[in-house]
């Protein structure tokens, strides 16, 4: 008799991250030192208009890239509670909370690469495209600050030509505002120049993404959210673009050597709801044992934007952030979702509830149901959170995930 | 003769069973896990060879499974009580099952086909609702030994719900009901229709229903209430406090023939 202990693994790194390394601690030191050089600072929703607000001049601060960094280094966990008490429900949006704990804390993941938290706010410009928490998070900024909050209200479900004429005419009317904040007049060409190197970013983005449809696939979801910093926060520069190159050229080379990001590939998984950002080491490592790679999700592939266009911006904007999964009917999201599995040969899905987040998860009206009917592959559903920890739970998911695994194999 | 041993080492007992080449259990032994589990394991082991009168060397291979499974020094090979459970209730039924396992610290459904393939699984929430801890809660604020609940309710004269989610709100719901003179025989009934509900949330049943782990093994009324909440009988294997470590020893025994 022997024992029965787990196989040690290590995540494979890629070449390329240094540079990433190099390119985000740019922008945020950039981003912190704005206020002091004089540049004015707006805080964007993931998926708000950031061109326009590159496009005068702007810095752009992200506060979901911020939560994510709460979740994913555990400060959230402290934080979270000290909004609590301030009168932000434990039930909403975590990332809300995790933020907003962090500034009545005053403590921030970006102290640990030695810069201020984030930068105050000049103006704050939300999309309700994702949900609405996002415009109540940044009212309390706007309040807090005494500084103008703008936003697009966009319609949910399927896109029509006269919500997206609507949607880019909320977008157009956000100029003049805007204008007066940033002190200078919108110069077209400099936003048709953005939202060019936008959609680059956004194809290169996606290269890196469809790679992972090679067997084996070259690279993981686990990957994909540390990845994705740029295509997050630098859409619309030159140094998202020509780090999405490099990575691209990387990945293509592993494609060539079929070198796989989880050795011994035995199965594939596609993973649909929003990370687990305090547990993304745990679970990588869980998955890589047992020779499973998950191999696409939803979540990564919501920053790929591929209706921008150059020559016509504000339509072009509406459409491509009208388009994200999350604020479509159950219709199209179960065909993306049929088409996805397809396309990167899924053996099984697992659907993350995250109980913070009604809008990306709390909302499945049968969806998992539908689709495993449809298309025959088994599903997991795991309930945890994007960053309150509290609300997962260790054993139970390690079980079901290796109970899923058991069950691919047959056993 | 060759032997295969199955240990399930749970939240709160460590159950193992020795099987011989065909299957019949020889020895079973149960004890509490507690904080040590390689130590329990070895307990229930050397009680369970010594009861069988076989020797250490006769066991061919030995699989885990439950929370510490990885926590056995000399397991051969580790499974999830989903597939413990599964294998287990399968041996019995050989056809399309369902699986109602309550365990001290969580509940499990598991469909099977006919050929004994899982074809989903599902585990409770987080919380203790549903499961053995919440039983053992609620007789804790009633001042009584768990094993009493079934005898007690089997007595009640009418229905009485606890309606949280949570057991701790169960229980001062318990309190309130205390408080309003409801008897105990129908508070303790009202603690298994709270299970029960917890239980047909999870998912509907599927085939022939079976019930494993300890609450079902200890309270037949409670499986009782479960069957009648999903309109069919239900079979309660025999030992169903060990069907878990029972199906870890039946795939020790199909690994072992497969390498030989
Ligand atoms: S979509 Fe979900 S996670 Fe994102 S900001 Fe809204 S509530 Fe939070």
């Amino acid at each position: 008799m022997s024992t029965a202990t787990e196989k040690k693994v290590e995540r494979k790194e890629f070449q390329s991250t240094g540079k990433m390394k190099a390119v985000m601690g740019k922008y945020f030191t950039e981003l912190t030192q704005g206020p002091e050089q004089g540049k004015k600072t707006a805080w964007c929703t993931s998926v708000g208009p950031a061109e326009l607000l590159r496009a005068l001049g702007f810095n752009v601060f992200f506060p979901e890239n911020h939560g994510a960094m709460l979740g994913a280094s555990r400060m959230a966990t402290d934080l979270i509670p000290l909004a609590n008490a301030k009168g932000f429900s434990p039930d909403i949006c975590s990332y809300l909370t995790s933020d907003i704990g962090s500034y009545l804390k005053g403590e921030s993941p970006l102290q640990k690469m030695k810069l201020p938290g984030p930068p105050k706010a000049d103006v704050l410009v939300f999309n309700t495209n994702q949900c609405r928490d996002v415009k109540d998070w940044f009212q309390f900024y706007a309040r807090e600050w005494d500084v103008p909050c703008l936003g697009i209200h966009s319609p949910v479900g399927e896109l029509s030509e006269p919500m997206i004429e609507d949607v880019a005419k909320q977008t157009e009317a956000l100029v003049e505002p805007l204008e007066e904040v940033a002190g200078v007049k919108l110069d077209i060409d400099k936003l048709r120049e953005i939202i060019d190197l936008s959609r680059q970013c956004t194809m290169l983005w996606k290269q890196v993404l469809e790679s992972a449809a090679h067997r084996p696939a070259p690279i993981t979801f686990f990957d994909g959210t540390i990845q994705m910093g740029p295509a997050v926060v630098l859409r619309g520069t030159q140094d998202a673009v020509d780090y999405y190159k490099l990575l691209v050229d990387e990945l293509n080379q592993r494609v060539a050597n079929d070198e796989a990001a989880v050795e011994g590939e035995r199965f594939r998984i596609y993973w649909e709801g929003m990370p687990i950002w305090g547990k993304l080491r745990d679970l990588s490592t869980q998955f890589m044992q047992l020779q499973t790679c998950v191999v696409a999700s939803t979540y990564c592939n919501s920053w790929i934007f591929e209706d921008l266009d150059p020559a016509d911006p504000f339509r072009s904007m509406a459409r491509a952030y009208g388009s994200i999964f999350i604020c479509r009917s159950d219709d199209f999201k179960e065909l993306y979702l049929q088409e996805m599995f397809e396309k990167f040969q899924i053996d099984g899905i697992v659907y993350h509830d995250a109980k913070t987040c009604p809008n990306n998860s709390n909302c499945r009206y049968q969806l998992p149901q539908r689709l495993a009917e449809r298309t025959g592959k088994p599903y997991l559903i795991i309930n945890g959170d994007l960053n309150d920890l509290r609300l997962y739970s260790e054993e139970q998911t390690r079980t079901n995930i290796e109970a899923f695994v058991e069950q691919l194999a047959g056993t | 003769m060759k032997y295969f041993c199955g240990i399930d080492i749970g939240a709160s007992s460590t159950k193992l069973v020795l099987i011989d080449e065909n299957g019949q259990i020889v020895a079973k032994s149960i004890r509490r896990s507690g904080v040590n589990y390689a130590e329990a394991s070895e307990r229930c082991l050397e009680e369970a060879l010594s009861a069988a009168q076989v020797d250490r060397s006769q066991i061919a291979a030995s699989l885990s499974t439950g929370y510490g499974r990885d926590n056995v020094p000399w397991s051969d090979g580790k499974r999830t009580e989903i597939a413990c459970h599964g294998k287990g209730a399968y041996h019995y039924v050989r056809d399309r099952l369902t699986v109602i396992d309550i365990g001290a610290q969580d509940s499990k459904l598991i469909h099977l086909d006919e050929q004994g393939n899982r074809i989903n699984f599902k585990m409770n929430r987080k919380c203790a609702a549903g499961t053995g801890a919440f039983l053992e809660e609620i007789a804790l604020r009633l001042d009584l030994p768990v094993d009493r609940l079934n005898g007690l309710a089997e007595n009640a004269t009418k229905d009485v719900s606890l309606g949280s989610f949570c057991t701790v709100f169960a229980a001062t719901e318990v309190l309130s009901l205390i408080r309003q003179g409801e008897t105990v025989e129908n508070i303790a009934k009202g603690a298994f229709h709270s299970v029960v509900k917890r239980i047909i949330e999870m998912g509907a049943a599927d085939g022939q229903l079976v019930m494993t782990g300890g609450v079902a093994a200890h309270n037949p009324l409670l499986v009782q209430m479960v069957g009648k909440a999903f309109g069919q009988d239900v079979f309660v294997p025999p030992h169903a406090q060990f069907v878990g470590a029972f199906g870890a020893a039946l795939f020790a025994r199909e690994e072992s023939e497969e390498t030989g």
